[in-house]
């Protein structure tokens, strides 16, 4: 049972939640993850640890509604529980000092990069972090970034906010004007792909942090393999961060849309039930 | 063992036990026939998630346990890795005490209904019995009977919870609430320890839970033992990774004296071949844990399953049966079994494989996979699979599957189950530098205390074995607690 102490909307489908997990908090590092479960009959999902109070004993959560569970999970109010939250789970992100890092985030993907961007900043890297979005709405945690980051760099698809073009544009226009050591991507894996392309073709070593189907989140049922390098590998034990130049993302995309016509189904039976 | 030995001999000498021996002649008890376990019929059950075997009734289970000897030499509990002292079970059936029955089984054994339905009683207590090993008769129906007292402790509405010593207010930790853990668990709250069970998952009891099916083992039985055990005084708590949610140091602060790891096989074994990362294709504790743990074959709750029409399961162990008879179950017309060794080198029980033709299981024993295709959707549409043949014995002692070269083909399917056994999970390893772990990541102990490397750390079932079955992982976790008993308590008079 994890409570829910604080809940803000960034925008009208993504939410952040603060819940009470003191065990938690106290051992999370940069890169961990929880899966939440609600209720008897709900499924468990990955969601990456965006932040944590260790004092308060309490860890943030920023979640994008994109299904049922995600929905449910918008319905709860401060106050409510969550019935079940594990972790934290996964490798924590390696941080050292490198030189100049660039960090570049779609998305909700934006949030879990946040104590990533903290960390590295705080070992000592110039840090330049991108933020991409579809459009305004969907910018994310622009403030608290900046906080860290030696510059934000703001991209929409649709120039609503910042510039108009893909995070790779903005990483190029970096990559062209300095001399960047690393980089590291979370979002979506269609972002992340294109991020890792274009590293590579710097030769810029480059950390995907990746988001993938899974059940137990403990290696136990493999739902969230991946090729790295011509390996399988679990993204809950192994992960969830890989050299973005091996990961083969074709064929993690087309594993994320391994359920996506029962996904959408039950998505649509969900909406029919709340509007009655 | 010279204590035990007594002891038996002392419990039948009873009055009682000698009295139901003087009943019945020798020969009239060995001249009956086994009694048969009654099973839902194939069609019916192939559909549902109703239980296969049914159980006996009392009148049967009382012939049955007739049968049964009373041998002054019981060889049949060098069968058991949990010591039940089986002819007093029995003899309390016999005598219609039923209720006494489940009692006796109880101070062995803290989950007598799951090891009467699961146990491969076949290669344990039964392949010791008199009838076996000298009448080279059919055994006494040691697993039916258990599985009978248990049964019927349960529906009497009045459970026994077994006694404990006093609570002596040591704090011990159980990793894990599989077979293991629990049976670890049980034994330790005998002894009077302040036991708590730590598990990953949001439900208590592990591969009980997860992986066997409720066709062959209901979770609402599982959920009723472990009520007694909470009555016993042990807490369990769910959602706890030891490791990563607290660190064994930060546990020993809150003053645990002594760790029992029971966490399991954890990682499932993949082929490596090509086209096994398509959608469609799934390890079997994927598969089964979507469907026993998740309920996802019910539309009311969340989690998905994809239920194929053609499923071919890779592999000839129990859990290649659940899940092969599970994927029918969820109405694949053809569900398929893929062994590359024949029927006789199966480590499937002989039961499930029975079951499992009754229900309309294909099985393509001698063949392997060797390549997967998918649809433009990246979904499993065929597999090239390749006959094999047996050549010369391999080091398990079983005739080694030679591949045919040429006679490779092609098998429609769109769903795989791939059940080729499991490694054991890293995570305990991980999180305890000094811990010594065999090349294959499982846990060393000392085989007579199950202590490891690290003086109190014990550790017992699949992480030590690698993949066993659940009485195996039950007699590790009673062997461990005993042995954490002896370690806690030399450590107090030692200061």
């Amino acid at each position: 049972m994890s409570k829910i102490i604080e809940k803000e909307f960034f925008s009208k489908n993504v939410v952040k939640l603060v819940l009470e997990a003191p065990e938690i908090a106290r051992s999370r590092k940069p890169g961990h993850f929880v899966i939440i479960k609600i209720g008897e009959k709900g499924e468990r999902i990955p969601l990456t640890i965006a932040a944590a109070n260790e004092k308060e004993g309490t860890i943030t959560l920023v979640v994008q509604k994109v299904g049922v569970t995600t929905a449910k999970l918008f319905e709860l109010e401060v106050g409510d529980e969550i019935s079940d939250v594990v972790g934290p789970l996964g490798q924590a992100t390696h941080i050292e000092k490198v030189g100049t890092v660039l960090c570049a985030g779609g998305g909700v993907g934006v949030a879990p990069m946040l104590p990533i961007v903290e960390g590295l900043k705080k070992a000592g890297n110039r840090v330049i972090t991108i933020l991409a979005a579809r459009t305004k709405d969907l910018i994310i945690l622009e403030e608290q970034m900046k906080e860290h980051s030696d510059e934000v760099i703001i991209m929409t698809d649709d120039g609503s906010y910042g510039r108009q073009g893909l995070v790779t544009a903005g990483m190029e226009e970096v990559i062209n004007r300095e001399k960047v050591n690393m980089a590291v991507t979370i979002g979506p894996a269609i972002m992340m792909k294109f991020a890792a392309l274009t590293t590579k073709k710097y030769n810029i070593e480059t950390v995907a942090s990746l988001n993938t189907i899974m059940v137990d989140g403990t290696g136990m049922c493999g739902a969230c393999r991946v090729n790295v390098g011509g390996k399988t590998k679990f993204v809950c034990v192994d992960g969830p961060e890989f050299d973005a130049h091996q990961v083969d993302f074709d064929e993690m995309l087309s594993r994320l849309g391994a359920y996506k016509d029962q996904e959408v189904a039950a998505y649509q039976k969900y909406l029919e039930t709340v509007e009655v | 063992m010279e204590n035990i030995i007594e002891y038996l001999k002392e419990e039948r000498a009873q009055d009682w036990r000698n009295e139901l021996r003087k009943g019945m002649k020798a020969k009239e008890r060995t001249s009956r026939i086994r009694v048969s376990m009654p099973e839902e019929d194939p069609d019916v059950r192939n559909k549902s998630r109703i239980e296969v075997n049914i159980g006996l009734a009392a009148e049967n289970a009382v012939l049955e346990a007739q049968r049964c000897i009373d041998c002054p030499d019981p060889t049949c509990i060098t069968g058991c890795p949990v010591g039940i002292n089986i002819p007093k079970f029995i003899k309390k059936i016999e005598a219609e005490d039923f209720a006494g029955a489940a009692v006796t089984l109880k101070e062995t054994n803290a989950l007598p209904a799951v090891c009467g339905r699961v146990c491969p009683q076949e290669k344990q207590c039964e392949l010791n019995c008199f009838y076996t090993v000298k009448l080279k008769k059919t055994p006494v129906a040691i697993g039916h009977l258990e599985r009978f007292a248990a049964d019927w402790e349960r529906n009497s509405g009045q459970m026994a919870v077994p006694k404990t010593e006093k609570l002596n207010n040591i704090k011990v930790a159980v990793i894990g609430s599989g077979p293991a853990g629990l049976a670890a668990a049980g034994d330790l709250a005998k002894f009077g320890y302040d036991v708590t069970v730590f598990e990953a998952l949001h439900e208590i009891g592990g591969v009980l839970k997860y992986g066997i099916p409720e066709f062959r083992l209901p979770n609402e039985l599982v959920d009723t033992e472990i009520e007694i055990m909470r009555q016993m005084g042990i807490k369990f708590k769910t959602n706890f990774i030891v490791g990563k949610t607290a660190s064994f140091d930060d546990l020993k602060k809150d003053g645990f004296q002594a760790f029992f790891v029971g966490s399991g096989a954890g990682l499932p074994r993949f082929m490596n071949i090509p086209g096994e990362n398509y959608n469609g294709i799934f390890s079997s504790n994927e598969y089964l844990t979507r469907v026993n743990l998740m309920n996802a074959a019910d539309p009311e709750y969340d989690t998905p399953v994809i239920s194929g029409n053609s499923v071919a399961v890779i592999g000839g162990g129990n859990t290649a049966m659940d899940s092969v008879r599970t994927a029918k179950r969820l109405g694949a017309k053809d569900s398929m079994i893929i062994y590359r060794r024949s029927e006789a080198e199966m480590p499937a029980r002989i039961e499930e494989v029975k079951h499992a033709k009754e229900e309309g299981i294909i099985f393509m024993n001698l063949h392997s996979p060797l390549e997967y295709y998918a649809d433009e959707n990246g979904r499993v549409n065929r597999m090239k699979v390749q006959k094999m043949e047996l050549g010369t014995p391999d080091s398990s002692g079983r005739r080694r599957p030679v591949p045919i070269e040429g006679s490779e083909f092609m098998v429609d399917v769109d769903t795989v189950v791939v059940s080729v056994g499991v490694s054991p999970n890293p995570l305990i390893p991980k999180a305890l530098a000094n811990l010594k772990v065999t090349d294959w990541g499982t846990i060393v102990v000392d085989k007579d205390s199950m202590q490891s490397s690290i003086p109190e750390v014990f550790a017992g079932g699949d992480i030590v074995r690698g993949g066993a079955t659940v009485i195996l992982a039950m007699g590790d976790g009673r062997t461990a607690a005993a042995g954490m008993h002896k370690y806690i308590q030399e450590k107090i008079k030692a200061n």
